[in-house]
């Protein structure tokens, strides 16, 4: 970075690409999205549990008006596509629902206000952290962005790691769900006898059904992120053509409403599905 | 843009999220749910049954309604054919009382008549009797049939 804090478009999209990280090789935490999620996570069950707790049976407020709308309307697309009883689907949808879509959110923040934020603090509060490219002259928004604490970014699906652990939770789930309902034998017949009921082609059924079995967790979370992080990179490339930037942000961010929305409920859908598709026997 | 520990931070997060869900969140906010519909579903069973009730009582009193202006009719009617028979009666009775008034008035004036010419004749007999006087006065002494008139005026 020049020593005048001038960015050039290659260094501000890779500083907006970067996480805020702390640790060493594959015990990196990236701060910012964990923390950005459990922060939305615990607003989430903070927000309807409170709701929770008052809930009346008479005439409900506003607030829990909206809260149990969408309650029912997870419990609605749950009760349509998963037929078996079970205690635990309900609230994960609700919950991967509304916390996926919290995070999903998050996007809709200018993308420099959170960076910025975190640079300002951490200039002020932490200031021996600085990375020092940018000379103690330059500006304090350059000074700002030169801070490590400016990695921040708001929006944690845009990160893999994010998006990849939930729908290995689901993954857990699925193999659960399967061996639940089929029984270890059941699951492991499902995956070696189907689709070819033949005891010479298990091989062949085996690496058929695994590529199934894996590719939902890996499409669960690729789906997710790769539709957050397309769309932020949008927001980025937007943020360096200058005044006519304004318009442009605005018209996708309210395209982005619609993927913020649509992402949650296909991702909360297809978990849905998937542990249907487990606990149904054949 | 590596995979790190974050995705176990993660998985973690999301495990007390879900299981925190489970316990505190979705029970009574969908107790919540379910009672209120039970509720409303009462409510609307409640006022159909009240409906059907109203629909009888008002299908009562129409027929009771009904039924008193029927009697009310029934009522007039009669008070009518009574009140023409009184009528009627008292007019034969007004009738009958004016027949025997006129029935006395003329016994009255034919006793009235009988009377008079009763009278009549008693002083026609009276002026028959003087004019005969008058007459054989002129004709006979008066001297010798003064006794007479003596008499006659004593008599008178």
């Amino acid at each position: 970075m020049a020593a005048d804090g001038k960015m050039t478009p290659t260094e501000y999209i890779s500083h907006h690409l970067q996480n805020a990280q702390i640790g060493e090789g594959f015990w990196t935490v990236n701060v910012d999205s964990l923390g950005m999620a459990i922060v939305l996570g615990t607003f989430f069950v903070w927000l309807f549990a409170y709701v929770g707790r008052k809930a009346t049976t008479g005439v409900p407020g506003k607030l829990q008006c909206f809260i149990e709308m969408v309650v029912e309307f997870v419990d609605t697309s749950v009760k349509e596509t998963f037929h078996a009883k079970s205690k635990l689907i309900a609230p994960l949808a609700l919950t991967i629902f509304v916390w996926i879509f919290l995070m999903n959110l998050m996007k809709l923040i200018p993308i420099d206000f959170f960076p910025l934020f975190w640079g300002l603090l951490g200039i002020t509060v932490a200031s021996g952290l600085g990375k020092g490219e940018v000379s103690e002259g330059a500006g304090v928004i350059a000074r700002a962005m030169d801070h490590p604490w400016s990695y921040m970014k708001a929006a944690p699906t845009t990160d893999l790691n994010v998006t990849l652990g939930l729908a290995l939770g689901v993954f857990v789930l699925i193999i659960f769900y399967s061996v639940k309902h089929k029984g270890l034998g059941g699951f492991v017949k499902e995956l070696t006898f189907t689709p070819f009921n033949h005891w010479a082609l298990i091989p062949f059924n085996l690496v058929l059904e695994l590529v199934t079995l894996i590719a939902k967790p890996i499409s669960l979370s690729l789906r997710l992120f790769g539709n957050l992080y397309a769309g932020e990179l949008i927001f980025i490339l937007i943020a360096m053509i200058g005044l006519f930037q304004l318009p442009l942000h605005f018209a996708w961010a309210v395209f982005h409403i619609l993927v913020i929305i649509l992402q949650a409920f296909i991702f909360m859908m297809l978990t849905i599905v998937y542990l249907s598709m487990a606990s149904e026997k054949h | 843009m590596d995979i790190n520990a974050t995705l176990l931070g993660l998985m973690i997060a999301f495990v007390v999220f879900v299981l925190f869900c489970m316990k505190f969140v979705w029970p009574p906010l969908n107790n919540a749910i379910e009672e209120r519909q039970k509720k409303i579903a009462d409510g609307l069973a409640a006022s159909e049954l009240a409906e059907k009730d109203l629909e009888q009582a008002r299908k009562q009193a129409d027929d009771e309604l009904k039924a008193a202006k029927l009697e009310a009719a029934t009522l007039i009617d009669q008070a009518k054919k009574r009140a023409a028979k009184l009528v009627e009666e008292e007019t034969q009775r007004g009738h009958a009382e004016r027949e025997k008034i006129i029935a006395s008035g003329y016994a009255e004036v034919e006793a009235e008549r009988n009377r008079v010419r009763e009278e009549l004749r008693k002083q026609l007999g009276v002026l028959a009797i003087a004019g005969a006087s008058k007459i054989i006065e002129r004709e006979v002494d008066a001297q010798k049939q003064s006794d007479i008139v003596e008499k006659l005026v004593a008599e008178l």
